[in-house]
C-alpha cells in the first residue's frame, strides 16, 4: 500500500497547479464564462501542449500512457481553480468511451485528435425520463439496409453539447425503453443534418445543451462497439466519470476550506479576528474531517476505476459518490455560512464553488442515489 | 501509488487472520460477539495466547517484546484481531506506560516492568484524570512531595478503568506548586498495594463496573518510582496520548459489530418480519459503511505518510473524531435491531434462573449502545480534538 505519487505524477501537478495559478485567476475564470464558448480556447491548446488531454490513454492509441491517477490528479486542480474547459466530457467521459467501446482505427483517429487538441466530444445520453438510470434510453435507432443507421430522439442536459465538434449519442437498436439490452453508440458531427442544439448556460458556470435528432445518418463505421450491447461500456465510463468528479471535487473542497480558514485569520468583528471564536474553530475542524473522508474515498476512486469487475467497481462508486456528495454539501454550505455576507456575492470565489459542489453532487445521482443503491447491494466489507 | 497491498501484506492479513480463527478460545469469541463483559481471566488468557506467539506488544522495539512490523502490517494486525472479534490488548500497559518506560524510563525500570507488561503478570491502570482535571488534565490536584526515603503521594484520580484488576498505576502528580501548570508535574510508577490506596467502583450507565475512583492517602513511593525528570511529567503525558495514533479509529471493531448488525439484522423479531428488510434501515446501514470505508482508507493515509512516521500527527484527531462518532453509529443501529426488545434491563453478570425477556441476545445490546457514548468522550474528548486540529492543522 502506497499513496505516494511518482516523480513524474508530482511534476504533473505541479505543472498543472503553476498554469491554473498564473491563468486561472478567479478574474480570468470570469473573462472565459462570457466568452462565446464558455471557455478558453488558449487553455485548451495549452492543455494539449502540456499532454493533458492525452494523460489517461494508452499510448498505442496516441496518449501519454497515463491511467486513473493522472485523471486524479488533473481534475483536482481544474476543481481548484473551477476551470471550465470540456475536459471531464472529451477526455474523461468520450475518452473512456472510446477507450473500452471502439476499435484500434477509430481510438487511434479520435483519440490522437483529442490529445493533440483538435477535437472536443460531448456524450449525448441522459433524456427527459431517464433520471439518473443509464440504461433508460428512448432515442431510437434502426439499420438503414445500406450497413448504415439512422438516429431519431431528443437529448438532455449534455455537458457542453453546444462547444463540441462531435457527440457520441446513444440510441436503442433493440428491446424496450428500459431493457438493459439493445443500446448503442453512435459518433455524430455535430453539425450533421438532421442535428439541432440549443446552448444554455448551467449554474455552476459551465454549458450545456439539449439536442435533437431528426433522422440524423450515422455511417457504418460510425458505431462505436456494437450497436445493441454499449451499456457496461457506458456504465464503465461513467464510473470512470464519477471518479474524476470525485478528484474535482476534492479540489473546489479544498479551496473551499483553505479561503474559509484565510477568511477567518483576517476578519475582524468585536475587535478580534473571527478565527478566535471557537464555535467557528470546531465547525472548521469539522469541514477538515469532511474533506479527509473525501480525499479517502478519491483514492480509492482512482484505484477502482480500473477495476474489470463491473459489480465490484459500481459498489465502491457508489460509496465515493455518497461520501463526495454528502462532504461537498457540508463543506460548501459552511464555507458560505462562514464568510458571511460577501459569500452570497456573485463576485466573490467561494460562492462559485459551492456552486460547482451542488452540481457535481447532482451529477449521475447524488448521494442519496447511491446511498439507495449501495443499501440493496448489500455490505461494502462482504 | 498503489492502494493494494502488496502479496507479503496480503500474506501476513491472511496469517493473523487463521491465527485468530484456531487459537481464540470460543467462550472469549462468544462473550465479544454478543457484547457481553470479558473478566480478567479471558484477558489475560487471550494476552498470553498472543505472547507465547510474540504477538502481545506488536508495536514495541523488537529487544523488549515487540515484532518489528511496519505500520501497515500493525494497521492490518489490529484490524484482523479486532473483525476476528478477540478482546483488545488491554491498552494501559501495552500501549500507555510501556512505551513512556522504554522512551523514557531508566534500565533498571525498563528491566523490571516491561516482561511483566507483555504477558500481562503486571495488569496496570492509568492515574490521570481527577474531579477537577478532566480535559484540562494539567490542572491536576494531586501533589508527590519528597521524604527522606522517596516521596508521598496524595490526592485523587477518577474513570480509572479496570482498576480494580490492577497491580500497578502510573500516576501523573504535581511536584512543584510554584512552576506553571504544565511544567510543575512528573510521572509515578506506583504498586496498586502499597499502603494509602482505595479503589472505589463508579457504576457507568449501562449498570457495569468498569470505572473506579482512586484515592491515594499519604501514598509512599520509592525514589526510583519517579520516570525521567523530576517536573517533564506533562511532556511524557503528551507522548503517551498522541502515540497511540496506530488503532485510534477503531476500523476493525467496527467492522465486527457491522457484521453483527447484519447477523442479527436477519432474524425476525417481531410483526414486522426482519429489520434487514426494512429500506430505511438498510440505508442508514449503508451510510455508515460509506463513512467507515472512508475512514479505513483515511487511517492508511496517515499510517504510510513517510513524512510523519513515528511523530505525532494531528490528523489522528481526524481519526478519533470519525472512528468514535462510528463507533456509536454501530451501537444505535444494533440497539435498534431488536426494536422493542431493547427495553427490558439484565444485571450484566448476574446469575439467574429467570428466562430472558425478548430474544436471547438482546440483552447487551442497549447497554453497550449507552456505554459506548464514552468513546466521544475519553481519550481526549471530541471537542478538544476539534480545538487540536483548528491550533495544529488550520492554524486558527
Amino acid at each position: 500500500m502506497d499513496f505516494e505519487l511518482s516523480p513524474e505524477q508530482e511534476q504533473l501537478r505541479d505543472n498543472v497547479a503553476r498554469l491554473m495559478r498564473e491563468r486561472y485567476g478567479f478574474e480570468a475564470r470570469k473573462g472565459y464564462q462570457a466568452s462565446p464558448r464558455g471557455w478558453s480556447e488558449a487553455l485548451w491548446r495549452d492543455y494539449a501542449d502540456m499532454g493533458l488531454l492525452g494523460a489517461p490513454f494508452a499510448e498505442a492509441d496516441g496518449g501519454f500512457g497515463g491511467g486513473p491517477v493522472e485523471t486524479m490528479i488533473v481534475m483536482e486542480q481544474f476543481g481548484k481553480a473551477l476551470a471550465l474547459e470540456p475536459y471531464l466530457q472529451t477526455v474523461v467521459l468520450c475518452g473512456a468511451l472510446l477507450k473500452h467501446g471502439a476499435g484500434e482505427k477509430h481510438r487511434a483517429e479520435l483519440i490522437g485528435a483529442i490529445a493533440a487538441g483538435e477535437s472536443r466530444l460531448s456524450f449525448a445520453h441522459a433524456e427527459k425520463q431517464s433520471g439518473f438510470d443509464l440504461h433508460d434510453v428512448g432515442c431510437s435507432v434502426v439499420k438503414d439496409g445500406g450497413g448504415g443507421f439512422v438516429l431519431n430522439g431528443e437529448k438532455t442536459l449534455v455537458g457542453q453539447g453546444d462547444s463540441a465538434d462531435k457527440l457520441i449519442v446513444s440510441a436503442r437498436l433493440a428491446g424496450a425503453r428500459r431493457d438493459r439490452h439493445g443500446i448503442g453508440l453512435f459518433l455524430i458531427d455535430a453539425d450533421a443534418p438532421g442535428v439541432t442544439r440549443r446552448g444554455y448556460p448551467t449554474q455552476d458556470g459551465q454549458r450545456a445543451a439539449e439536442i435533437a435528432f431528426a433522422d440524423v445518418r450515422a455511417a457504418p463505421h460510425d458505431v462505436i462497439g456494437a450497436p445493441d450491447g454499449a451499456l457496461p461500456v457506458i456504465e464503465r465510463a461513467v464510473d470512470e466519470t464519477v471518479a474524476a468528479l470525485a478528484a474535482e471535487a476534492v479540489g473546489a473542497m479544498s479551496e473551499a476550506l483553505t479561503m474559509t480558514v484565510e477568511y477567518l485569520k483576517t476578519r475582524k468583528q468585536f475587535g478580534v479576528t473571527i478565527g478566535s471564536f471557537q464555535a467557528l474553530q470546531h465547525r472548521a475542524s469539522d469541514m477538515i474531517v469532511a474533506l479527509e473522508q473525501a480525499r479517502s474515498m478519491m483514492y480509492l476512486a482512482a484505484m477502482m476505476a480500473g477495476e474489470d469487475d463491473a459489480a465490484e467497481r459500481a459498489k465502491a462508486m457508489s460509496a465515493v459518490k455518497a461520501q463526495i456528495g454528502r462532504s461537498a454539501k457540508f463543506i460548501g454550505q459552511q464555507a458560505v455560512q462562514m464568510h458571511g455576507g460577501i459569500a452570497m456575492t456573485y463576485e466573490y470565489k467561494v460562492g462559485h464553488l459551492f456552486k460547482r459542489l451542488t452540481m457535481i453532487d447532482a451529477a449521475y445521482g447524488d448521494a442519496d442515489v447511491h446511498v439507495r443503491r449501495l443499501a440493496e447491494r448489500g455490505s461494502l466489507f462482504a | 501509488m498503489d492502494l493494494r497491498l502488496t502479496e507479503e501484506e496480503l500474506a501476513f492479513r491472511a496469517e493473523v487472520r487463521a491465527f485468530v480463527r484456531d487459537n481464540l478460545p470460543a467462550s472469549i469469541r462468544e462473550k465479544t460477539v454478543a457484547g457481553r463483559r470479558l473478566s480478567k481471566d479471558d484477558y489475560v488468557r487471550w494476552t498470553r495466547i498472543l505472547a507465547a506467539k510474540g504477538w502481545a506488544a506488536p508495536h514495541w522495539p523488537p529487544a523488549w517484546g515487540g515484532t518489528g512490523w511496519s505500520p501497515i502490517e500493525l494497521s492490518i494486525f489490529l484490524d484482523e484481531t479486532q473483525r476476528g472479534n478477540a478482546p483488545e490488548l488491554v491498552a494501559f500497559g501495552v500501549s500507555m506506560v510501556g512505551p513512556v518506560i522504554y522512551t523514557f524510563g531508566s534500565e533498571k525500570q525498563k528491566e523490571r516492568f516491561l516482561p511483566r507488561i507483555v504477558d500481562l503478570r503486571d495488569w496496570w491502570c492509568q492515574g490521570f484524570s481527577e474531579p477537577g482535571a478532566g480535559s484540562d488534565l494539567a490542572s491536576l490536584r494531586t501533589t508527590a512531595r519528597r521524604d527522606a526515603d522517596g516521596w508521598v503521594i496524595s490526592g485523587q484520580k477518577t474513570w480509572t478503568t479496570m482498576a480494580q484488576y490492577a497491580d500497578w498505576i502510573f500516576v501523573l502528580a504535581r511536584t512543584n506548586p510554584q512552576a506553571k501548570k504544565q511544567e510543575g508535574i512528573s510521572f509515578f510508577l506506583v504498586d496498586m498495594k502499597t499502603p494509602g490506596i482505595t479503589v472505589k467502583p463508579i457504576q457507568t450507565i449501562d449498570g457495569g463496573h468498569e470505572v473506579n475512583e482512586v484515592f491515594l492517602d499519604d501514598v509512599r513511593v520509592p525514589a526510583d518510582a519517579i520516570v525521567g525528570e523530576e517536573n517533564k511529567g506533562w511532556d511524557y503525558a503528551k507522548f503517551l496520548l498522541a502515540n497511540e495514533r496506530n488503532g485510534i479509529a477503531r476500523v476493525g471493531v467496527s467492522k465486527a459489530r457491522l457484521d453483527r448488525v447484519r447477523e442479527l439484522a436477519s432474524i425476525p423479531v417481531y410483526g414486522s418480519g426482519p429489520k434487514i428488510e426494512d429500506p430505511f434501515f438498510r440505508a442508514k446501514l449503508a451510510e455508515v459503511e460509506v463513512e467507515l470505508k472512508a475512514l479505513e482508507v483515511t487511517q492508511m493515509r496517515v499510517i504510510s505518510n513517510r513524512r510523519t512516521a513515528g511523530k505525532p500527527d494531528p490528523a489522528s484527531s481526524v481519526l478519533k473524531i470519525k472512528g468514535s462518532e462510528i463507533q456509536q453509529a454501530t451501537t444505535e443501529l444494533l440497539m435498534e435491531v431488536v426494536g422493542p426488545y431493547a427495553l427490558p434491563y439484565r444485571e450484566p453478570d448476574a446469575m439467574s434462573n429467570e428466562p430472558p425477556v425478548g430474544p436471547d441476545w438482546a440483552g447487551p445490546l442497549a447497554p453497550t449502545y449507552f456505554n459506548t457514548r464514552k468513546v466521544s468522550i475519553y481519550g481526549g474528548s471530541n471537542e478538544i480534538q476539534r480545538s487540536i486540529i483548528a491550533k495544529a492543522i488550520l492554524g486558527l
